[in-house]
């Protein structure tokens, strides 16, 4: 199928080019004076939690449009969109830590931005099990559309009220209302990163969305509930 | 307009006239309080820990636990006999449904909290008297909130597989933001702050309330449409 090799080769070359990050990160880039070589871990981190976030977004317009729409395009992009987002929820959880052990001196704190990114998480968890729990195609695309479009109206609450405490977390440096305050080499090293991540976000969503595709094509060729050879 | 709160009154006092006959879900509800409190009273060390120092925390896991077995059973009820066809049947708009059983949800949470309160108030001896009235504000924010999303988590989670798994599951990420809020202005209050310092609280309480409602109501037709 020609999605699932497009997807396959926007995956292939987000990979390589991944491998080009860590190259730059590691060895083209300046160390982080206050930090040292633990800051590297920010080019990975941030662009992660910022596809994180923006995949339940995603989920969250995907599961609206779909509601009014009843496209089943819609319930396949958000359910990749969904596991990709999970993926990338767990890289910002486990760099996060990483980070925190030299910087914060202790691996988990209750700090503002790791609990939002802990929720973040467990919704997505949620989104999924729900996914796994119901049967019938039709009810698990409602279903799973009005738990996505609750979990976009949670995150702005979660937002709040984690950041009426006080935070250890870094400000954002990058994407604040003044220009960046990152020095040139390692904002080119941020950019391309992020670059590298949306490459990988999209191939995995193509690949999924395909696959998805795929399995209710099979599902339906096999016919009326009949255990088909796969 | 009028019509449409009374047939939500007509669902909602099915549910409660249901569970008025039987009365075993409260009771197990009730007990159920009774037995959490009892378990945090034997975790902690009393001689470290005060009792004020963890009261509000005892109060909102105790309440968020009850209030997920009262969701639970809230369209359980209708799985029987299929009650559930019958009442999408009724000639009845199905946001009055969800009102109907957001209302016995309410009634019934709220009816293990007002027995929950004294309870815990004796077992671990805080004063809760004058600050009665503030408490019930946020205790009823904070309910209207988390029940509102669990009455339509509900009507979900029963007809799928583990149900009374998936539902904790689901709802308990949408509980924690009001119960931050909460435990928050429930230790101000039992502080002896005055309530003006916790309304920054009730208001994000209420405008997570106002909010879920809506959502909620506007989105239970796509979980029961067939």
């Amino acid at each position: 199928m020609r999605l699932l090799r497009a997807g396959r080769w926007i995956t292939a070359i987000g990979l390589v080019l991944l491998a080009a990050v860590f190259v730059r990160a590691i060895a083209f880039t300046p160390i982080e004076r206050m930090q040292g070589p633990a800051q590297k871990i920010f080019y990975i981190h941030v662009p992660s939690a910022i596809w994180a976030e923006t995949a339940m977004i995603l989920v969250g317009l995907a599961s609206v449009f779909y509601l009014f729409m009843r496209d089943p395009r819609l319930d396949r992009f958000a359910a990749a969109s969904a596991e990709v987002g999970t993926v990338f929820a767990a890289i910002v959880l486990t760099t996060g830590p990483i980070w925190g052990k030299p910087i914060w001196g202790t691996w988990w704190s209750w700090d503002a931005r790791l609990t939002f990114t802990l929720f973040l998480f467990l919704l997505y968890v949620g989104y999924l099990l729900l996914r796994g729990a119901v049967t019938d195609p039709a009810a698990r695309a409602r279903y799973s559309a009005v738990l996505g479009i609750c979990g976009m109206c949670l995150v702005p609450f979660i937002h709040f009220s984690v950041y009426m405490f006080r935070t250890l977390h870094p400000m954002p440096i990058v994407l604040k209302p003044s220009s960046p305050s990152l020095p040139g080499s390692m904002l080119t090293t941020f950019l391309f990163s992020l670059f590298v991540f949306t490459l990988l976000y999209v191939g995995f969503v193509i690949q999924r969305y395909a696959m998805s595709y795929l399995g209710e094509q099979l599902e339906a060729a096999g016919g009326g509930g009949e255990v088909g050879h796969a | 307009m009028a019509e449409f709160f009374r047939h939500a009154w007509r669902v909602g006092s099915k549910d409660l006239l249901v569970e008025f006959r039987s009365r075993t879900a409260i009771l197990s509800a009730v007990v159920f309080v009774v037995l959490v409190l009892m378990v945090f009273n034997f975790g902690r060390d009393p001689t470290a820990v005060a009792a004020i120092d963890l009261a509000p925390s005892i109060l909102w896991v105790t309440f968020t636990f009850a209030a997920i077995l009262a969701l639970n059973r809230a369209f359980q009820l209708e799985l029987e006999n299929q009650a559930l066809d019958g009442l999408l049947l009724a000639p009845i708009s199905r946001g009055s449904i969800y009102l109907g059983k957001l209302i016995a949800n309410l009634l019934f949470v709220a009816t293990i909290e007002i027995i929950g309160v004294p309870l815990f108030a004796l077992f671990f001896n805080v004063r809760v008297l004058h600050v009665a009235g503030p408490l019930a504000l946020v205790i009823a924010l904070a309910t209207i909130g988390f029940v509102a999303v669990g009455t339509l988590f509900s009507a979900m989670t029963v007809r799928t597989r583990f149900a009374e798994l998936l539902l904790p599951v689901l709802l308990l990420p949408f509980m924690i933001p009001p119960l931050i809020w909460a435990v928050i202005a429930t230790s101000q209050l039992l502080a002896d702050r005055p309530l003006s310092e916790a309304l920054g609280w009730l208001k994000m309480l209420a405008a997570y309330d106002l909010i879920f409602v809506l959502v909620a109501f506007l989105l239970f037709p796509a979980t029961v449409s067939e």
